[in-house]
């Protein structure tokens, strides 16, 4: 048996469509594994399928979604062959998530003690008092001041940053063995940002638990995470510790979404961004071959065929070599 | 230094205080904006930054006359804000919006929402509109068969171009940028960025340009005027501001915003607790309840903005 806490070979997700008679790919052939107590960065745009991935781990994409994998273990056991009652013993038991946009992802119409309560008894074996307790507990130690007056709050009444906060209490209530983050701090401001990020490495580090931090922002992943991966339209395409990727990316596409941020090189202000030309192709538009190819500057005609391997974290044929400057 | 003959648009005094009515209960008084100074040259931009309730987008709408202001004078090219027809004032001010989803009308063609502004305001003909509005879309790098698609056939990025060509269609002199890039992808953020790069120098436009990115503001603007709470709180010339910060919050929000690159310093500040809500302020400094430098003397009197090495701030403690 692997040490690892998460091991993910060749994980491929499709979705049916009424439009097409073939199902629409959306991951294709990810493999990745997580250690107790690790953290790994995620990132990519919008339709990279990094968020399909962590549904899919919750066991929560609808009956649409076809989810096909070599292996998917999580500590230990099979999670696609799960059974949905014993799918709702992992779901916020041990793998527990928290969401982009916390206003939303509370229950507006009922209060903070209710929610965190609920989810508590759900998974512990304990009385309501006691988890009330727990409840005053989880609030104080995720840096809410008077956890006693908050739980009688409802989601209106707290601000985005307490309520992302409240969210984390949720999420480790059950001491989940892995937490799932799903940008966690986009919706949030940059000072609250800190703090929420901050937050949640502290956690991860006194808890030992693992964490998958999805995000779109380079800079958040270099600040707090060791390892990254990057994913472009549904495939990863680079993989490794994040210094040395973001020092040194291989892959064109890393590459390109490294150097255009303005704070990335030393750069005169009001100049020309290096830029990606074209935008990510739509799930039925993908391309044959390299799915960075049509975008690429460095393509060449063995790129528009076959699949690409991932080989020493990258997934390119011609990786580059010289660091970005 | 100012310099008037530069000066296209000043703002002297701008208050903005909104009623919070209740039923049985006394109204309440928002101050959205408190005595908001500052200028614009031509073909300049000045980027406003600050964390959300610190009145960005309220300065937005009042500076477009979409709210109307309390208190205080602004002036376009000289005139008085109150004495510019709707006509003039709508070809010489134009605002691009933060969601370019919400900001087009899903039932109208990118020919009529590109058209609309000149069809308001202007008697151009049908053809002649319909040539102005091509030479647009190819400007705003939109082909001239995406003119008849409806605003979810396009991606993200496109959206925002529609929105720019939408702006500049009645030839501009100022564009209000109101967080024009925060929707879009890392990619495509950098394409539109240098899109109104281009088109600033094409066509001599003056940005405000408002962003919580601070890379961003960096990389676009001149100038940069830093808000807290509805006041500024710092204001100054880029490298003053992104070199040197001197009050605490511009100090705080720099180190706050994450970066790829950073020279890791050990003596890191982070700032406590959550912006205090703008219907109860504190008596003092604003930000006083949060800084890490306050000294007694903050909770008494609030700090005007004073010049110090060449910028305004306005904090008791910056030297």
């Amino acid at each position: 048996m692997s040490e690892n806490l998460l091991d993910i070979k060749d994980l491929n997700i499709f979705f049916k469509s009424d439009k097409n008679p073939e199902p629409i790919h959306a991951v294709r052939d990810l493999s990745f594994s997580l250690k107790q107590g690790e953290m790994l960065g995620v990132v990519g745009e919008s339709g990279s399928g990094k968020s399909i991935t962590n549904l899919a781990l919750m066991g929560i994409l609808g009956d649409g979604a076809i989810v096909k994998a070599r292996e998917c273990s999580f500590n230990g056991r099979e999670l696609l062959s799960l059974k949905e009652r014993e799918w709702q013993k992992v779901r916020g038991g041990e793998i527990a998530m928290i969401f982009q946009d916390p206003m939303t992802a509370l229950n507006p119409f009922l209060t903070v003690e209710f929610q965190i309560v609920e989810t508590i008894l759900a998974h512990l074996n304990i009385s309501k008092s006691e988890a009330k307790n727990k409840a005053i507990e989880l609030l104080l130690q995720v840096g809410i001041t008077s956890p006693k007056d908050r739980l009688k709050s409802y989601p209106f009444e707290l601000s985005g940053g307490m309520a992302q906060r409240v969210m984390i209490a949720m999420a480790i209530s059950t001491g989940p063995k892995l937490l799932i983050a799903d940008e966690p701090t986009t919706a949030l401001d940059v000072t609250i940002q800190k703090q929420i990020l901050t937050l949640i490495k502290s956690l991860q580090e006194k808890n030992n638990m693992s964490v998958i931090l999805v995000t779109h922002d380079l800079g958040v992943v270099s600040e707090f995470s060791e390892r990254v991966q990057v994913m472009y339209a549904g495939e990863l395409v680079e993989t490794g510790n994040t210094s040395d990727l973001i020092k040194n990316p291989h892959h064109p596409y890393t590459f390109g979404l490294l150097s255009s941020r303005p704070g990335a090189v030393e750069r005169l202000a009001k100049t020309p961004l290096a830029s990606i030309a074209g935008i990510v192709p739509a799930f039925h538009q993908r391309p044959v071959g390299c799915q960075f190819n049509p975008r690429c500057v460095h393509v060449q005609e063995d790129c528009k065929k076959g699949s690409i391997p991932i080989e020493r974290g990258v997934r390119c044929l011609h990786p580059m070599m010289e660091a970005l400057s | 230094m100012r310099d008037l003959s530069k000066e296209i648009l000043s703002v002297d005094a701008l208050h903005k205080t909104y009623d919070i009515k209740k039923l049985f209960r006394p109204t309440l008084k928002l101050k959205a904006l408190s005595d908001i100074n500052f200028h614009l040259d031509k073909k300049e931009t000045l980027g406003i930054v600050g964390e959300s309730g610190c009145g960005k987008s309220t300065l937005a709408k009042v500076l477009t006359k979409l709210e109307p202001r309390t208190l205080g004078e602004i002036n376009l090219q000289g005139i008085k804000y109150d004495e510019i027809s709707s006509h003039d004032f709508h070809s010489k001010i134009q605002m691009v919006f933060q969601d370019p989803y919400q900001s087009l009308n899903p039932r109208k063609k990118a020919l009529d929402i590109i058209a609309d502004p000149l069809r308001i305001n202007t008697n151009t003909s049908a053809n002649e509109t319909r040539d102005l509005v091509m030479a647009m879309m190819k400007k705003v790098g939109l082909r001239e068969e995406f003119a008849l698609r409806y605003p979810h056939h396009f991606s993200g990025g496109q959206r925002q171009r529609l929105g720019i060509a939408r702006a500049l269609m009645l030839r501009p002199e100022i564009l209000i940028l109101d967080e024009p890039v925060s929707a879009l992808d890392v990619s495509i953020q950098a394409q539109v960025l240098n899109l109104l790069l281009e088109l600033q120098e094409e066509f001599k436009l003056s940005y405000i340009f408002i962003s919580h990115d601070l890379e961003v503001v960096q990389h676009m603007s001149d100038r940069i005027l830093v808000m807290y709470l509805g006041r500024v709180v710092e204001y100054g010339s880029r490298d003053q501001i992104f070199n040197n910060p001197l009050h605490p919050y511009t100090k705080i929000l720099l180190e706050s915003a994450p970066k790829t690159h950073r020279e890791k310093s050990n003596q890191a500040i982070t700032v406590k607790g959550e912006l205090p809500s703008a219907l109860n302020l504190p008596k003092g400094c604003a930000f006083e309840p949060r800084c890490p430098f306050a000294k007694p003397g903050c909770k008494e009197s609030i700090p005007l903005l004073e010049i110090k090495q060449g910028r305004e701030v306005a904090c008791f403690e910056a030297h």
